[in-house]
């Protein structure tokens, strides 16, 4: 499962965004075709806002990627937040933003737990955080019995669900579309505006070189595991917010994110990829999801779509690095 | 050299071994269940391998050439959903309905053997897309493929000779056969070969391609035969059945538990087996102490993590 890295990085990274982003304006042009008033700010705020989940917890995931291995535990960790934050808060807007600190505290400890596993463990990432994926949501339905219970109040809720109106230009925002951008530009700034980018791509590629090279190794993929962590802390606290209390809140978006990121020209195991992979990729998916539901699919064929479009984008990948080279 | 590669992995497989049967019979001892020691009560333990053990033995083949398989739950549900289909019921459609389910489950190995090993897409990659198409197919279409298997078939689920149940005889014999091929063909000798040093693999002239497509036809086959094993248990197979049972990566975990290497190259069939032993015989255990299902899940996700540290830990390079 090794590749080799011919081509310069930077021509390297140029062409990853170019497959996302080209993707995702191919989709929501299609979109737009279906559905003309997606073309208006209001319906593409929504779009970005119901996208928020997903982009961030890529955008989180692409960290762990990045230097070569996997977060599964992603999707447990928001189905844990929402029940816990259901559970602790229990309908009482005061304790909001005392439990949402102490559910970014969780996140950070499970993300920890994940890095020190697989940094000195010597875990697999993907056993290790499949453990963590299991221990968590059993932890998760133990907890709440099962079954949905307790009650977010109204301000934990307008994180998710929150609009401004009468904004001059886009008309509305919504909270989640914010909340975004801020996400996205922090992980940007730690990814790409500090040296840790450059650090989590060299571990990802060759972590013994790496060590070789003065890169404290173990330290680098712990913060990748926090980070993608805490970024499905967020993403669990926007899902909350317009979805409301349920036992299986994060099932199915550890693949997801994984699938934004490779979409979006990532390439697994390390070595090859940018925080754009994951916001584009994730837009490209969720707007391929927005698509299939216009084109009224049944939800059971969403799957078989975005199965055929992850190995097309894939496929298409490796047959232009392969003729390159 | 062969031996060198041999010997560890055998020890994975009699540690793991010893320490379940400890498990077991603590547990047993200590909650007063004697019965369990009844050659109903062993059988009963081993009967609850056979699922997960047919698809680990496959999935330990692809492993073994460094790729890795996340379609097997989306193959157990079609073939379980086809033979019941199939069958409908009549004891004659028996044969033709196990030769379609083969039949498809071959299909799908050589699809994603063929996106993996000449597509050069990664196998994460295109058995996750394999998985999700079959999953929607299935979940889409299950409404005109209803049925339930012959009451003859789910004889290979409940039949016993010697009171050994058939599904259990079938799991060893074919853990067995697959441990033949591995360790004394030219196919097994290729399979370490290519999953240990591909490029080596390639320059003594073996065709790596064609060797990563032997295996995941061979885990995807593994996969079917689960799948028709619960098709016999449960009478009328569904699309989830395979999802619900975290077939997938709970064959990979087992697989890696049994020291075989997420790398390729190393590991075999009776490190596996030894996997789902643990299992098995923890599954049991947890019954016999009354453990509630959450609970459960929270204890197996900690005991994946712990199995596969205890030997990773020993080495020394890095992983991701």
């Amino acid at each position: 499962m090794s590749e080799t890295l011919n081509t310069p990085r930077v021509e390297a990274a140029r062409i990853a965004v170019n497959a996302g982003l080209v993707l995702f304006f191919g989709l929501y042009a299609v979109i737009v075709l279906i559905q003309p008033n997606y073309l208006e700010p209001g319906l593409f705020m929504n779009f970005l806002r119901r996208a928020a989940p997903l982009v961030i917890l890529a955008s989180g995931q692409i960290y762990v990627i990045l230097t070569g291995g996997f977060d599964l535990s992603v999707g447990a960790v928001v189905t844990f937040t929402v029940t816990a934050a259901a559970l602790l808060i229990n309908g009482d807007p005061g304790a909001t933003w005392s439990v949402i600190a102490l559910l970014y505290l969780m996140g950070a400890a499970i993300g920890l737990f994940n890095g020190l596993v697989v940094a000195y463990l010597k875990v697999p990432s993907i056993i290790a955080t499949l453990g963590t994926m299991l221990w968590l949501n059993g932890l998760a339905l133990a907890w709440s019995g099962g079954a949905a219970r307790g009650d977010l109040p109204e301000n934990f809720r307008d994180l998710g669900r929150f609009q401004w109106r009468d904004v001059p230009l886009i008309g509305t925002l919504p909270m989640a579309a914010l909340v975004l951008v801020v996400v996205c530009a922090l992980l940007w700034w730690g990814l790409h505006g500090m040296g840790y980018g450059k650090r989590a791509l060299a571990v990802g590629d060759n972590p013994r070189a790496a060590e070789l090279a003065g890169i404290p190794v173990a330290r680098t993929r712990i913060t990748a595991f926090v980070i993608s962590s805490l970024a499905a802390v967020t993403a669990g606290i926007l899902l909350g917010g317009f979805s409301g209390v349920s036992v299986n809140a994060g099932s199915g978006l550890e693949l997801q994110s994984i699938a934004a990121c490779v979409i979006g020209g990532a390439m697994l195991l390390g070595g090859r990829g940018t925080i754009w992979c994951a916001i584009w990729g994730a837009l490209s998916l969720f707007a391929l999801f927005t698509l299939l539901n216009l084109m009224g699919l049944p939800q059971a064929l969403r799957d078989s779509i975005q199965g055929l479009i992850l190995i097309l984008a894939v496929g298409l990948t490796a047959w232009r690095t392969r003729r390159r080279s | 050299m062969k031996m060198g590669k041999i010997r560890p992995q055998f020890s994975v497989a009699a540690v793991l071994l010893l320490i379940s049967l400890v498990i077991f019979v603590v547990t047993a001892v200590a909650t007063g269940e004697m019965a369990q020691f009844s050659l109903q009560g062993i059988t009963g333990l081993l009967q609850r391998m056979v699922a997960l053990g047919l698809v680990a033995v496959g999935q330990t083949f692809v492993i073994l050439v460094a790729s890795i398989d996340l379609s097997v739950a989306a193959v157990i549900s079609g073939t379980a959903v086809l033979a019941s289909w199939m069958m409908g019921g009549d004891p004659a459609m028996i044969v033709p309905a196990v030769l379609l389910c083969l039949g498809f489950a071959l299909a799908v190995g050589l699809v994603n053997g063929a996106l993996v090993a000449f597509g050069g897409i990664n196998p994460l990659i295109a058995t996750l897309g394999t998985g999700l198409i079959l999953q929607g197919v299935l979940s889409a279409g299950y409404g005109l493929l209803g049925g339930s298997v012959a009451p003859a078939f789910q004889h290979l689920a409940y039949g016993s000779l010697f009171g050994i149940p058939w599904s259990v005889l079938a799991l060893f014999g074919l853990g067995l056969a697959m441990a033949f091929v591995l360790n004394r063909t030219v196919l097994g000798a290729r399979i370490f070969a290519v999953g240990g040093n591909p490029e080596g693999a390639r320059l003594a002239g073996i065709r790596t391609g064609w060797v990563i497509l032997t295996a995941h036809v061979i885990c995807s086959l593994f996969a079917g035969l689960a799948g028709l094993y619960l098709a016999a248990r449960v009478q009328a197979g569904t699309p989830w059945l395979g999802r619900d049972g975290i077939y997938d990566l709970e064959s990979i975990a087992v697989t890696v538990i049994g020291g075989t290497l997420l790398a390729g190259g190393k590991g075999g069939i009776a490190g596996t087996l030894a996997g789902v032993f643990l299992f098995a015989s923890l599954d049991a255990s947890f019954n016999m102490l009354g453990i509630d299902a959450f609970l459960k899940q929270v204890l197996r996700g900690f005991i994946i993590i712990v199995a596969v540290a205890v030997h990773a830990i020993r080495g020394r390079g890095h992983v991701a």
